[in-house]
């Protein structure tokens, strides 16, 4: 099918749209849940490993940049979550027309971002 | 593996530009992708100016003005300028559709064309298609039957069965919603991709075919179906306004049952 001879067309130009952004992120948003999982089980090794090793582990992560992380980290698995849930209703066959791809489109970016302030909140008083 | 850029021979270069000449009231710059298979250059975005008041209000109709009047080298297909035929499916401004049913004004900056989005170049406007027509083929596209047929009659159908064929029919196969689908980008050579995959449902559905369990099993692979990731590019950009991301969803349904 490929013709060294003749120019494939530009494509990477595609013009971004909600669906297809929401698209990429679900899977931008799975491969950071993975390599979280290991940061966490780091925290867990640390506990195991001993009181000075958890005191370390500590402080970087209750400084600015680890709260920062944690925050995103957050984000991120609530993005993944809802708009999994998505997913899932699609497989149903249920939400498939353009409009309600985009209600339900801008509805899973506003829930994760709620259920993160919420946690941050819960979290900030605990 | 995803490939993300153009190979050398491919990369887009600047190439001309046709300015008008004179006071015009309304004025309209098309950026045309041109590639030439004698030059054995590289592909280049060559600009024209168009006197909006001296062509119609489509965009097909500019190419045809610029091709009569400005630069008859330019290439493209075209044939019904109405919306039924699908030659003259290409990318304007950022998106795929059918030229001759998008309306100038509704784009407010100069206009891109360039061919479908990673297809193989015959020239200028034209894109190869010779394989996504190969993929039509193997889904094959005709009623299967091993049943005698009514003597006298056709082989009916009820109004009800009719009706599941609705928004699968209209498919014009112009090949918008496929070269839309980053997923056909980089996997074409095994995924079949929204249009054929629309009329793979197409037939599946259809009361009358007789070689439904085949059609879904010849489907049953990691890649032909499975490559959709529901990124509804192709919904979203239907010339025709259908939903190819549906029939691929109910297609998975039914397999999935088939399978439980």
């Amino acid at each position: 099918m490929t013709n060294s001879h003749t120019p494939l067309s530009p494509f990477m130009q595609y013009r971004p749209q909600l669906t297809s952004v929401l698209s990429i992120l679900h899977r931008i948003t799975g491969v950071i849940l993975s390599a979280g999982a290991i940061l966490l089980s780091c925290w867990l090794v640390s506990i195991a490993a001993g009181e000075e090793t958890y005191a370390l582990v500590s402080r970087h992560l209750s400084a600015w940049y680890g709260q920062a992380f944690i925050i995103g980290f957050v984000f991120t698995l609530y993005f993944h979550l809802c708009n999994g849930v998505r997913h899932l209703l699609w497989d149903l066959g249920v939400g498939l027309e353009i409009s309600t791809t985009y209600r339900s489109g801008y509805a899973v970016v506003i829930a994760a971002i709620l259920l993160t302030v919420i946690t941050v909140c819960a979290g900030g008083m605990a | 593996m995803a490939q993300f850029t153009l190979p050398k021979n491919s990369k887009v270069q600047q190439g001309q530009t046709f300015p008008l000449n004179g006071e015009v009231k309304r004025k309209k710059t098309l950026q045309v992708y041109r590639w030439d298979p004698d030059s054995g250059a590289n592909p280049r975005v060559d600009s024209y100016e168009v006197d909006l008041d001296k062509c119609g209000q489509m965009v097909l109709d500019a190419l045809i003005h610029i091709k009569n009047e400005i630069d008859s080298t330019l290439t493209f297909r075209r044939s019904c300028r109405e919306g039924i035929c699908g030659s003259c499916a290409m990318n304007i401004d950022g998106v795929n559709t059918l030229a001759c049913t998008r309306v100038i004004s509704d784009i407010r900056s100069d206009i891109k064309v360039y061919p479908l989005p990673h297809t193989q170049v015959v020239k200028d406007l034209v894109p190869d298609l010779s394989h996504f027509y190969a993929q039509y083929a193997a889904i094959k596209p005709w009623m299967q039957t091993g049943s005698t047929p009514p003597e006298d009659s056709e082989r009916v159908q009820s109004k009800v069965d009719r009706e599941k064929l609705d928004g699968l029919y209209e498919c014009i196969l112009c090949a918008c919603c496929s070269t839309s689908c980053p997923s056909y980008w980089w996997n074409s050579d095994r995924y079949l991709g929204p249009a054929i995959l629309l009329q793979a449902y197409r037939w599946i559905i259809d009361s009358r075919d007789e070689n439904t369990e085949t059609r879904l099993d010849e489907l049953q692979d990691p890649f032909s179906l499975y490559r959709c990731h529901t990124i509804m590019n192709c919904t979203n950009t239907c010339p025709k306004g259908l939903n190819p991301a549906k029939a691929i969803a109910e297609t998975k349904k039914l397999l999935a049952k088939k399978m439980l």
